[in-house]
């Protein structure tokens, strides 16, 4: 497993370093990948404030054309649904973009045939099936957007690999994540809430590796040992991270408030009861303003579930974290990748418990979503520069390359090629 | 015939009803109930804000003078398919100062229930039921957008269900609470905590109060109505 992810980032060094370093195509992925995040940011609000199903419709919005809902209905929990939908639509409109410039001009004609299949089959949805108007009116619009991209002339060569088939990951990606979200809002199910939320994370995470493959840091980075432990480290912290959003995505979409209200203690002990006569007590002692659900055993054990796998994060991060710092000093990529590492854990524990302790407040809670994904990404960075070097010693010479990625000839060891990067 | 049909339908009906007897009895409230909270969210709201002179306040816990609890659905347990729902009057429940009011109302199977809007702004009605056959019944209708001087929204539920949660997305912190049961023989406790269940044929009963943080599943007791005589039960919920 970890030798067929090296093979797999060994391959991305080797072909990015083929192609010349393009920076506008680089600020582009950063920039979709920066509205994403705020796209998450959005979403993190929906769910805080608890108004996601605010606007009853979808992808019509009080019965207008979401582009042009008047002002005046812009009110209360509409301000935040109907600017996630814009949001959204923005995010699919850069993705769409970027996948047709990672892809190039071979990309124009399968952009074209996805377009036009996607436009005749929400027509054909809009006709037959009145029951999914809906969805015939998404895939007819997202299907206009990709004719357009399609239409675009320039011809551009295809970006080197793996690029192209990140970018068409994105492209099907952004167009589920829409459906998802827009099913959310007229099945009123909150379970494929939590999948939205977590499917938004793993998005967000492929965009933020676009712009990193497409960066002039990752082309020319010289190589550097990485000790098992720390690559260990790194893999195991990340997949605990996302296993805690999937934990923190289950907790707030079930919309029943804080399971527990207090912190350190919970409900006043270092484990608490779940009993029925306990959680019957719970419940008389809760005035939800809003959420107003009454909590379960289960989202009781959720919550605690959530803080345990915090603490295990603190301690692997935290492990990685000094790993680097003995061998790099903060000098390489791990070094500070680990660091800032740790720096968003700790934000993020804090956060988590301002959470509780602020009864949740909106923007609290949003702001734990939103380190939540950054520490989720850069878990993953670092992953991607452990395994780039999959099986490189301190004595390995290596070729230097200058800043265009092109090979110099100029023989260095491992050792000064660390400690100069 | 049919004169004859009627007649003996009004006679049976007014007999029943003659051999039935009411329930009466107050839900008083043991303990210290934690205090209510402002709804300080609403009175940020640049248009509900300004329904409102003083700041409302959560009402999970109205307690009357005597210790009687408000709010408590006093109804008789396993009686059913007796609903006069399709012919009963329609129960009003609107959304006035961007709260719902009432919060706790009670109606029985098929029995109309007409959401107003009373507000100077739009909301969304959104009723989220949890028994399927009350789901299925108004697939399509359970998430609906109400305007400022819409026409009424008027649901009606085929099964039983406690503490159905109502709620306005807009306006999230706007909650009522429906409970559909399939007889008449209910009634929701007024300020003093008291309560009247009347023409109750005659019989034994497990009469049941539901309060939705003290008693959510209901806390039950045995009693037996006898013919053209009046019952009384009294509860008392204690705040654990």
């Amino acid at each position: 497993m970890e030798l067929a992810a090296a093979h797999f980032i060994f391959d991305v060094t080797t072909q990015t370093s083929r192609v010349s370093h393009n920076p506008w195509l680089h600020r582009f992925a950063v920039l979709t990948a920066a509205a994403t995040l705020i796209l998450v940011c959005i979403g993190g609000l929906v769910t805080s404030h608890g108004v996601g199903m605010s606007v009853p419709d979808w992808p019509t919005s009080y019965g207008y054309n979401m582009f042009a809902l008047p002002i005046r209905f812009w009110t209360g929990g509409i301000f935040y649904e109907h600017t996630h939908r814009l949001w959204a639509t923005f995010v699919g409109v850069l993705v769409v973009a970027l996948t047709r410039w990672l892809g190039g001009r071979q990309s124009r004609f399968s952009l074209a045939i996805i377009g036009l299949a996607e436009v005749l089959a929400g027509f054909g949805i809009f006709l037959l099936w009145p029951k999914l108007k809906p969805t015939g009116h998404f895939l007819t619009g997202i299907g206009g957007v990709v004719l357009l991209a399609a239409l675009v002339w320039v011809r551009n060569e295809r970006a080197e690999r793996p690029l192209p088939a990140l970018g068409w990951t994105a492209f099907w990606l952004v167009q589920f994540q829409g459906l998802l979200g827009g099913l959310r809002v007229v099945l009123l199910e909150d379970q494929i809430g939590i999948f939205h939320g977590a499917l938004a994370q793993i998005f967000f995470v492929l965009l933020c590796v676009i712009a990193l493959f497409t960066s002039r840091k990752w082309k020319n980075a010289r190589p550097f040992a990485v000790s098992k432990a720390l690559r260990v480290g790194a893999v195991v912290g990340t997949a605990l991270i996302f296993l805690q959003l999937i934990l923190g995505a289950t907790m707030r979409h079930q919309h029943a408030g804080l399971a527990v209200s207090d912190f350190p203690l919970a409900h006043g002990k270092l484990w608490p009861d779940t009993d029925p006569a306990s959680i019957q007590r719970y419940n008389e002692e809760r005035i939800e303003i809003s959420s107003v659900k009454p909590i379960t055993a289960f989202q009781v054990q959720l919550h605690m579930a959530h803080r345990v796998t915090a603490l295990v994060i603190l301690i692997v991060v935290g492990f990685c974290a000094g790993t680097a710092f003995r061998k790099f000093r903060w000098r390489s990529a791990p070094g500070k990748g680990s660091a800032l590492w740790l720096a968003l854990i700790l934000t993020q524990v804090a956060l988590g418990a301002a959470t509780v302790l602020t009864h949740k407040a909106a923007d609290v809670a949003t702001a734990h979503v939103l380190v939540g994904a950054v520490s989720l990404a850069t878990g993953f960075i670092l992953c991607l520069f452990c395994f780039r070097n999959f099986g490189f010693t301190e004595s390995t010479p290596v070729l230097s390359a200058n800043i265009d990625g092109k090979k110099s000839g100029k023989l260095m060891s491992a050792g000064s090629g660390a400690a100069h990067s | 015939m049919k004169k004859a049909s009627v007649f003996l339908l009004a006679a049976s009906l007014a007999t029943s009803i003659a051999c039935a007897a009411d329930i009466t009895g107050t839900v008083k409230i043991e303990g210290t109930p934690p205090a209510e909270k402002p709804y300080t969210p609403l009175m940020n709201d640049p248009i509900c804000g300004k329904l409102h002179k003083s700041v409302p306040m959560t009402e999970f816990y109205v307690v009357g003078p005597d210790k009687g609890l408000a709010d408590v659905i006093v109804m008789l347990k396993n009686v059913t398919g007796k609903s006069t729902g399709a012919s009963a009057p329609a129960v009003e429940l609107d959304q006035k100062g961007c709260l719902y009011t009432p919060q706790i109302v009670a109606i029985q199977t098929g029995q109309k229930l007409v959401v107003k809007n009373s507000d100077p702004t739009l909301h969304n009605v959104h009723a989220n039921p949890t028994v399927s056959a009350n789901a299925s019944a108004n697939q399509g209708k359970l998430n609906q957008a109400q305007m400022q001087g819409a026409p009424d929204i008027v649901m009606t539920f085929p099964a039983p269900e406690n503490f159905m949660k109502f709620q306005c997305d807009v306006h999230p912190w706007m909650f009522a609470w429906v409970t559909v049961v399939d007889s008449p023989y209910y009634a929701v406790t007024g300020k003093d905590g008291k309560f009247k269940i009347s023409n109750v044929p005659p019989g034994k009963y497990t009469i049941t109060a539901l309060h939705r943080k003290l008693s959510p599943e209901g806390e039950d007791q045995q009693i037996e109505v006898k013919e053209g005589q009046p019952t009384t039960v009294n509860f008392t919920l204690k705040v654990k």
